[in-house]
């Protein structure tokens, strides 16, 4: 269960980032982003997948989280 | 030589590969690339951040380097500790040129160099009690120093003594701020793990939660920046924040060539976190922004195109008197910058560099040669990570070629046959590149010029850059490998 750090970017997109890895990449898609629920499964443009436990709403970004890795 | 096709570096690579053993050949193909704009992550062309292969000549630091070195050694009121055995900090003592105000010895201690000077028996019995000596000796003969920090070298975590406990007790008996940094060599793969630890240490023991910025007589003000990544070589970081302070921003910390531990205290407070080598100090930046809800950008001070880009970047995070004052100081320094590219763009045109440095600059200065009419052939970083590879990707030309911590044999097959006009790299490949009659600029310490950042090192850099480029020396220069056979004897 890696600690993650999600943040916006300048361009305006989410980043994932792993402190321990020192590894940055890009969110492509982010379960739940509305309001009400946020977080879930999160897939990165690499293609591997991650999951955090959903919040209520989007928090105040950026946020240190725990995420676990989805294996097919 | 003309522009090299994809195909023709894609060949250079395999043809400079073909020495190694099967093994090691797979190893490096990954470090090499074509630079390729189509590709939007580096990871899928090249590998980085990978432990150097054995065997070969690698030009890396260790993770002390990163920390006493680069982050840590600068900070020109505390006093760095090198931790265990002398030679570590003895031969890299006052290398990086790190300028700073002050008089050393008394208020600074920057090119002095401390250590506990381990011996057998140090390392038989440990060597806590040395190093609270040790703290003690320093208060006693430096009493005008404001902290101290405990750098260790290997041997310390080999042994495994408790410096964090040292440490804590020494704070509290002296009233001032102690830190011990884990930083011994053998951690991580080169010097970048040793800055991330470095910069934790500041979260950790500096900052402390927020407690430490408390007691400070600070006033936080609207336009208040630091300077981020920025280690003053040669005087870089004075000469960029003129520059800021003249468009209107006040910069209260520099991180942290010519810093002090207040301004380290005081940076949590600003608005704006400015990045200048995102490699050694994004951690500490991204800390920042999720705990103080400080936003950080990256900017580049090489060279006007970049330096104008940078400064209208930079005002964009702030009101309209910033944004004028953004534009009056590009207004300013335009006609200097264009007489200075009148002058040597003629002189440089169409040359041809070949770059392997370190944190930022085998991306940032780029532009500064564009913006003199050369163009950078081949570039790579020696410790650089994914997100570094991303970022060059960009700033490279197509089919260009791309090497991550080159060997010593590949650099200079490399350089025999892209035949580059100039070399920018260290001062470990400073002198094979000369005596192949190659013009070498040392790109780490600005081989003792500097400042290259802000308007004013332009002017440097592009009078360094025609000082040797066109130095009718080249020419004169036989390699001593390619002198006939009898004149070596006869030199015996
Ligand atoms: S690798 Fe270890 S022994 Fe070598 S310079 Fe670094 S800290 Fe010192």
């Amino acid at each position: 269960m890696p600690k993650v750090m999600l943040r916006r970017t300048e361009k305006g997109a989410l980043s994932f980032y792993v402190a321990k890895k020192d590894l940055e990449a890009e969110v492509s898609s982010l379960e739940f982003e509305g309001p009400g629920k946020w977080g879930g499964a999160i897939e990165l443009t690499d293609g591997s997948r991650f999951f955090v436990e959903p919040l209520d709403e989007e928090p105040k970004l950026p946020i240190t989280v725990r995420a676990t890795r989805i294996d097919e | 030589m003309a522009v090299m096709t994809r195909n023709e570096t894609e060949a250079l690579i395999q043809e400079v590969l073909e020495i190694y053993p099967e093994k090691a050949q797979k190893d490096r193909a990954k470090h090499l690339t074509t630079n390729d704009h189509e590709v939007e992550q580096s990871k899928k062309c090249i590998t980085s951040n990978k432990k150097s292969l054995p065997g070969v000549m690698t030009i890396r630091g260790c993770a002390y380097a990163g920390s006493k070195g680069v982050v840590w050694g600068p900070i020109k009121d505390m006093i760095h500790i090198s931790h265990g055995p002398v030679g570590c900090g003895q031969y890299s003592r006052a290398g990086r040129r790190n300028y700073y105000i002050g008089t050393t010895g008394v208020n600074t201690f920057v090119t002095m160099n401390f250590t506990s000077d381990f011996q057998e028996k140090d390392i038989v019995f440990g060597g806590d009690k040395k190093l609270a000596k040790l703290i003690d000796e320093v208060e006693t003969l430096f009493p005008l120093n404001k902290g101290i920090s405990v750098q260790s070298e290997c041997p310390i975590g080999l042994i495994g003594d408790d410096i964090e406990a040292v440490s804590k007790k020494k704070s509290a008996e002296i009233g001032k701020t102690v830190v011990p940094v884990r930083c011994e060599g053998f951690r991580g793969v080169s010097q970048s793990l040793g800055h991330h630890i470095a910069n934790d240490s500041i979260r950790d023991w500096v900052f402390k939660d927020g407690e430490g910025a408390k007691g400070t007589n600070y006033e936080p003000g609207p336009y208040d920046v630091s300077v981020i990544g920025d280690y003053n070589i040669g005087g870089d970081a004075w000469s960029s924040r003129i520059l800021l302070e003249e468009m209107g921003l006040r910069v209260v910390a520099q991180w942290s060539g010519d810093g002090t531990l207040a301004e380290l205290e005081n940076t949590p407070r600003v608005k704006l976190n400015l990045l200048h080598c995102y490699r050694s100090m994004n951690y500490i930046s991204r800390h920042m922004e999720e705990k103080y809800g400080i936003p950080w950008m990256e900017y580049n001070f090489f060279g006007p195109t970049k330096i104008n880009e940078s400064l209208r970047k930079i005002a964009s995070f702030f009101d309209d008197k910033i944004k004028e004052g953004a534009e009056r100081v590009i207004e300013k320094y335009k006609p200097e910058m264009d007489a200075i590219q009148e002058k040597y763009v003629p002189r440089l045109k169409g040359k041809r560099v070949m770059l392997f440095v370190g944190g930022l600059r085998p991306r940032h200065t780029i532009g500064a040669y564009e913006d003199l009419g050369m163009e950078v052939v081949g570039t790579g970083y020696e410790f650089g990570h994914n997100d570094d590879y991303d970022r060059t990707i960009k700033e490279m030309g197509n089919a260009t070629l791309i090497y991550d911590d080159v060997t010593g044999y590949e650099f200079e097959e490399f350089a025999k046959r892209i035949k580059p006009d100039l070399i920018g790299s260290g001062i470990k490949e400073k002198y094979i590149f000369q005596k192949m009659g190659i013009p070498f600029r040392q790109m780490h310490s600005w081989d003792y010029s500097g400042p290259y950042h802000g308007y004013d090192g332009f002017a440097i850099f592009a009078r360094d850059m025609d000082m040797t480029l066109n130095n009718p020396c080249w020419d004169q220069v036989t390699p001593p490998w390619n002198k006939p056979a009898e004149a070596t004897t006869e030199a015996d």
